[in-house]
């Protein structure tokens, strides 16, 4: 059975329903699952429940699902870049959990990995902590976080072979790994699919066991905040 | 008188040691990465994913694949490592790294700090935040000492919403450097031109000796 799809669209067809749930890959604009994101887009499925640590810019990324109204909430723990997020959110249109970011992470890889849910010392004793379980392990007192266990994972990575093990490139790997693991079902888009055995076995960053689909397109990678240094002096 | 940005900078890169670990905040605290002393080893963390963060890149060498917790462009080093998000936050949780310098909006003297939420202000979210200051070793501030208005950030208790309880061991302003012992904070150093009794004027919370 091939992983591979012929388009984005078509990897997504028969997984999408109304009030879904989906655990989405990147960081800002880095490594974000673009052309998927694309296709839920023209696919139109509603109140979704994204788990993402970013929500894009107005016309890139999450963004675009949030233009077109089809987000019902969002997991994140910063949106600051996105004024159309912030006016829905305001307005009471979008439901937001912030999520501190090490916790949003750990609630995906606790999903992947069969653990239901964690101590952490995080957010104890700020906002985050209301309403959640307290317990106290050698003197320290820890919060209850509950794992995330989305309908559809979707992420970007590199490089994948035919079998779906999948390369990521630098910092572009982020929140990809875990929010690919958390997934019923992951769709993965790369800017290469290679042939079986074209990929350094030791070298694969996430093994295609969590991959089910796969597609391969043009992406726009656009940079967030171009920041360069001067020249120094030869 | 009083240290100016570069200067506060240059004091808590009195902070490193050689061969820690070690995350820095955006703004000032970034800052810090300029002072390393020579001959230290010191690795920075980008949360985001990556130990050993280099330089910002020359124009052109840019790369979209390679930003830091900030989203700006930067370089590595031969001794860069990258790593997913879940990893990165298990050696911050883990108690891995070895210090991070963060800007604040509000400290208290028990070592709160507050730094992600202005109520009834844009909210953007505490990012990485509130893991850094509960899982890393040390946690050291750098802020101005007063607000626009002229009103101290160095409180009793913070009125903004805390990033974490009592998680704050030093803070570097504008105005001096102060540690947060039991009782309150403990003047350890006035910046240049700075009397005593203006760093405690300035100051809300409770001065211990």
């Amino acid at each position: 059975m091939s992983k591979v799809y012929s388009s984005a669209t078509t990897a997504l067809d028969g997984l999408l329903f109304d009030g879904m749930m989906i655990a989405a890959g990147g960081f800002g604009l880095c490594g974000i699952p673009e052309l998927l994101i694309d296709a839920l887009r023209k696919c139109g499925v509603k109140n979704l429940t994204v788990a993402s640590n970013n929500a894009g810019v107005d016309d890139f990324g999450l963004g675009l699902l949030l233009q077109s109204r089809q987000i019902k909430k969002m997991i994140s723990s910063y949106v600051g870049e996105n004024s159309e997020f912030m006016r829905q959110y305001l307005s009471g249109e979008l439901e937001l959990e912030f999520n501190p970011q090490g916790t949003l992470a750990e609630r995906m890889r606790a999903g992947g990995a069969g653990i239901p849910g964690f101590f952490t010392a995080t957010g104890v004793g700020t906002i985050v902590a209301e309403g959640k379980e307290h317990k106290d392990f050698d003197g320290r007192t820890y919060i209850l976080e509950r794992a995330i266990n989305a309908d559809l994972s979707i992420v970007k990575a590199w490089k994948a072979d035919e079998s779906g093990n999948l390369i990521f490139r630098k910092t572009a790997r982020n929140f990809n790994v875990p929010a690919a693991t958390c997934g019923k079902i992951c769709v993965a888009e790369v800017e290469e699919i290679v042939p079986i055995g074209a990929m350094p076995p030791d070298g694969i960053h996430l093994p295609g066991i969590y991959v089910h689909r796969l597609i391969t397109g043009t992406h726009q990678k656009r940079i967030e905040q171009r920041t360069v240094r001067a020249k120094e002096a030869a | 008188m009083s240290w100016d940005r570069n200067q506060m900078a240059a004091i808590a890169a009195r902070e490193l040691r050689d061969g820690w670990y070690v995350n820095l905040g955006i703004g000032i605290p970034t800052l810090v990465s300029n002072h390393i002393p020579p001959g230290f080893s010191v690795t920075l963390q980008s949360e985001n994913g990556m130990l050993g963060m280099g330089p910002f890149p020359l124009a052109g060498e840019e790369d979209a694949d390679l930003i830091n917790a900030g989203k700006q462009t930067i370089t590595e080093l031969p001794n860069s490592a990258y790593f997913d998000s879940a990893t990165s936050f298990a050696m911050i949780r883990g108690g891995k790294i070895n210090m991070a310098i963060l800007g604040a909006m509000e400290v208290s003297e028990e070592g709160d700090l507050a730094n992600w939420m202005i109520p009834g202000k844009l909210v953007k979210g505490m990012g990485g935040a509130m893991d850094l200051v509960a899982g890393v070793g040390r946690v050291v501030v750098v802020m101005d000492h007063t607000n626009k208005a002229g009103e101290s950030k160095v409180l009793r208790r913070c009125t903004l919403p805390l990033t974490g309880k009592a998680v704050v061991d030093r803070v570097i302003t504008n105005l001096g450097m102060l540690d947060v012992v039991p009782g309150g904070l403990k003047i350890v150093e006035l910046a240049e031109g700075v009397s005593n009794e203006q760093l405690r004027s300035a100051t809300e919370a409770t001065i211990v000796n």
